[in-house]
């Protein structure tokens, strides 16, 4: 591969970073494209921010090789990578304004007053913080101070952007809109974006591409609709999507020895097939789940459009799945075999 | 009504519960400081006794006095020295100390041990150092070739010499409380502020400047308010080292030692010791109001 002209792309190359006997990161290798929005996803504890980190060069890695643009930087200084970072804390700095906030990354490169002063009111302008430059941090919203973490951000003009869950903070409303706008922004701004959270809705909306995250490795690699429709394994099935993907035991869908894995939206009430108990009734409104009990270890969720006649709290019940939507995993590795 | 007469019911109560401490504020603080405020327009013979007023015109004429004036202006640059010095050693060995770095506890307990030991240890181990003849300074050779003044006549006992000398052991005798504060301080400073100026370019003394002293700024102000204070009240150093001396030039007799001190002028006058006290209670209250009023602007408390 080229990277000549592609300077903002990323790869990392069997990656590996471990603290003590924790592997954080085990051998990981990733291509990410020059602007592309890429998403790392997993739970808590998977290594996703180590792994941002590692590129931003807040982390040196154990072992592996990090490309930025054509330049290994392994040993490169954060500050000559063109990377910029938003923390999830937003770390701003209390004791400064908004504008010297946003002007701080051109203050410690020698810009001259004047000149960041500029820059720092082009970026207040795009997030929409022209009237709060005077103000200090703490007199700002959450809302507000995340967008002030963001035009600091911006202010350099970075080629690489390492987002490390910057909307955890917000309550859920504002945390819908600002997805939005992050995305207009990664438009507007042309450069790359690595982003890192545990909320598989931001990853599904934002992300050109996202990297499933667990245990140190990267289970699957894909576009939004890729990873939802052909999960590569029953972690990533039931990562993503809520609710998440339905499991059957082996042989109860169809025979043979793997597990079957559905959709809620796939799976259906009827009069015969597994055999279930429901367990839950939930109505959302819109739609009701109904949550049921295959046995010890197998549960399902049926969607159910709103209005429709549902069964009792406790009532056998029969489940079946569309024939076109079943995805099929090894029983021993987790693994999609179709 | 109602809530009224309730009230005046409860304060009985408000009185039973706040007795205890109302009666060791009043037996040990307030009672004393007005009596030492009386004591100091009386005065008395050799032994204590027979106090009579002489009229509060005794505190104007402590303030005109040469040797009060003498006294303060030496507390005053004995907290110049220890102050400004104590706490840059201090919050410099805090932020080396900060630093994840294998057998970093060892170090911190070895810069925070001296808030174990006490003014008098501390003085004596000063007194073997400094000693002119069998002191170890004076023992080192080519120390004393530089600075004859360490063995003639001691630094201890050179006028020019004495304070500095005293100052220093004070320094080192409050560094680990200095110590303690900051590095308490440094660990409030979130780590993603370091990080976030790291990516951003900032380099270490950019990181100190721009992050760590503006964040740990109430500890430094409190830090500061406190060693001033302790450096107007130190006499231990005073009493052990020097004596308030070298006489005559009296360099170290500070506003502490002229109330205790055991070859201080007014030794005997208990009216004149209590007045001076009276006094530098009230350059104390003073001094730390004008502290937080100066620096406290300056100093940022989070959002």
């Amino acid at each position: 591969m080229q990277y000549d002209d592609l300077v903002a792309a990323i790869r990392l190359v069997g990656v590996s970073k471990h603290f003590g006997d924790v592997k954080a990161v085990d051998n990981v290798s990733l291509d990410i494209a020059d602007r592309d929005f890429m998403i790392l996803l997993g739970p808590s504890g998977c290594g996703k921010s180590t792994l941002l980190r590692t590129i931003a060069g807040l982390e040196d890695p154990t072992a592996g090789e990090v490309w930025i643009g054509n330049k290994m930087v392994n040993d490169v200084e954060p500050k000559d990578r063109d990377v910029s970072m938003v923390f999830q804390s937003y770390a701003l700095y209390p004791h400064k304004s908004v504008q010297a906030n946003i002007e701080f990354p051109l203050k410690v490169r020698g810009v001259d007053k004047s000149e960041r002063a500029e820059a720092a009111k082009q970026a207040a302008e795009i997030l929409g913080l022209t009237p709060y430059l005077e103000r200090r941090p703490g007199a700002l919203s959450g809302g507000q101070r995340q967008r002030v973490a963001l035009a600091r951000a911006i202010v350099r003009q970075p080629a690489v952007f390492c987002m490390d869950e910057p909307l955890s903070n917000l309550d859920a409303k504002l945390r819908a809109e600002t997805r939005a706008e992050l995305v207009a922004l990664h438009h507007r701004l042309n450069a790359t974006f690595v982003y890192v959270t545990h909320d598989q809705v931001e990853a599904m909306t934002m992300g050109n591409r996202i990297a499933v995250m667990r245990d140190g490795i990267i289970e699957q690699i894909g576009t939004p609709k890729d990873v939802y429709d052909k999960p590569a394994s029953v972690f990533v099935a039931q990562f993503i999507g809520t609710p998440p993907m339905n499991i059957f035991p082996a042989g109860s869908i169809e025979t043979g020895s793997h597990l079957v894995g559905a959709r809620p939206e796939h799976t259906h009430i009827a009069t015969a097939g597994v055999a279930a108990t429901v367990a839950l009734v939930e109505h959302l409104g819109h739609e009701i789940q109904v949550v049921c009990t295959i046995d010890a270890e197998h549960r399902a969720i049926v969607r159910l459009p709103a209005g429709t006649e549902v069964p009792d709290n406790g009532s056998s019940v029969f489940l079946t799945v569309d024939e076109n939507h079943r995805h099929r995993f090894n029983i021993e590795t987790g693994l999609r075999i179709s | 009504m109602a809530i009224k007469s309730r009230r005046l019911r409860e304060i009985p109560l408000a009185f039973a519960m706040l007795g205890p401490s109302l009666l060791v504020l009043i037996t040990f603080v307030l009672y004393p400081l007005g009596k030492a405020v009386w004591l100091g327009q009386q005065t008395c013979d050799v032994q204590g006794k027979n106090c009579k007023s002489v009229g509060w015109g005794q505190y104007t004429n402590v303030v005109k006095s040469d040797q009060f004036q003498h006294a303060l202006w030496v507390t005053v640059k004995f907290a110049m020295i220890t102050v400004p010095i104590g706490l840059a050693l201090g919050v410099g060995l805090a932020v080396l100390a900060d630093k994840q770095l294998r057998g970093m506890r060892f170090f911190r307990t070895i810069f925070s041990s001296t808030i174990a030991t006490s003014v008098a240890v501390a003085s004596l181990m000063w007194l073997f150092l400094l000693q002119p003849s069998v002191g170890v300074l004076a023992n080192l050779g080519w120390l004393h070739n530089i600075f004859p003044v360490i063995k003639e006549p001691g630094l201890l006992n050179d006028s020019g010499t004495a304070l500095w000398s005293v100052g220093i052991s004070s320094i080192w005798a409050n560094l680990g409380f200095t110590f303690i504060l900051v590095t308490a301080g440094l660990q409030g400073v979130p780590k993603e502020m370091h990080e976030s100026a790291y990516v951003d370019g900032a380099g270490g003394w950019m990181r100190f400047t721009n992050v760590t002293l503006p964040l740990i700024s109430p500890t430094l102000l409190f830090t500061t308010v406190v060693l001033t204070s302790r450096a107007f009240q130190a006499y231990g150093e005073m009493d052990l080292l020097t004596n308030g001396g070298p006489i005559p030039q009296d360099s170290t007799t500070t506003v502490t030692y002229l109330i205790y001190g055991s070859s201080s002028i007014i030794k005997n006058n208990d009216g004149l010791q209590a007045a001076v006290a009276v006094l530098l209670f009230v350059i104390l209250l003073a001094l730390s109001a004008l502290q937080f009023r100066g620096f406290g602007k300056r100093v940022h408390y989070g959002s």
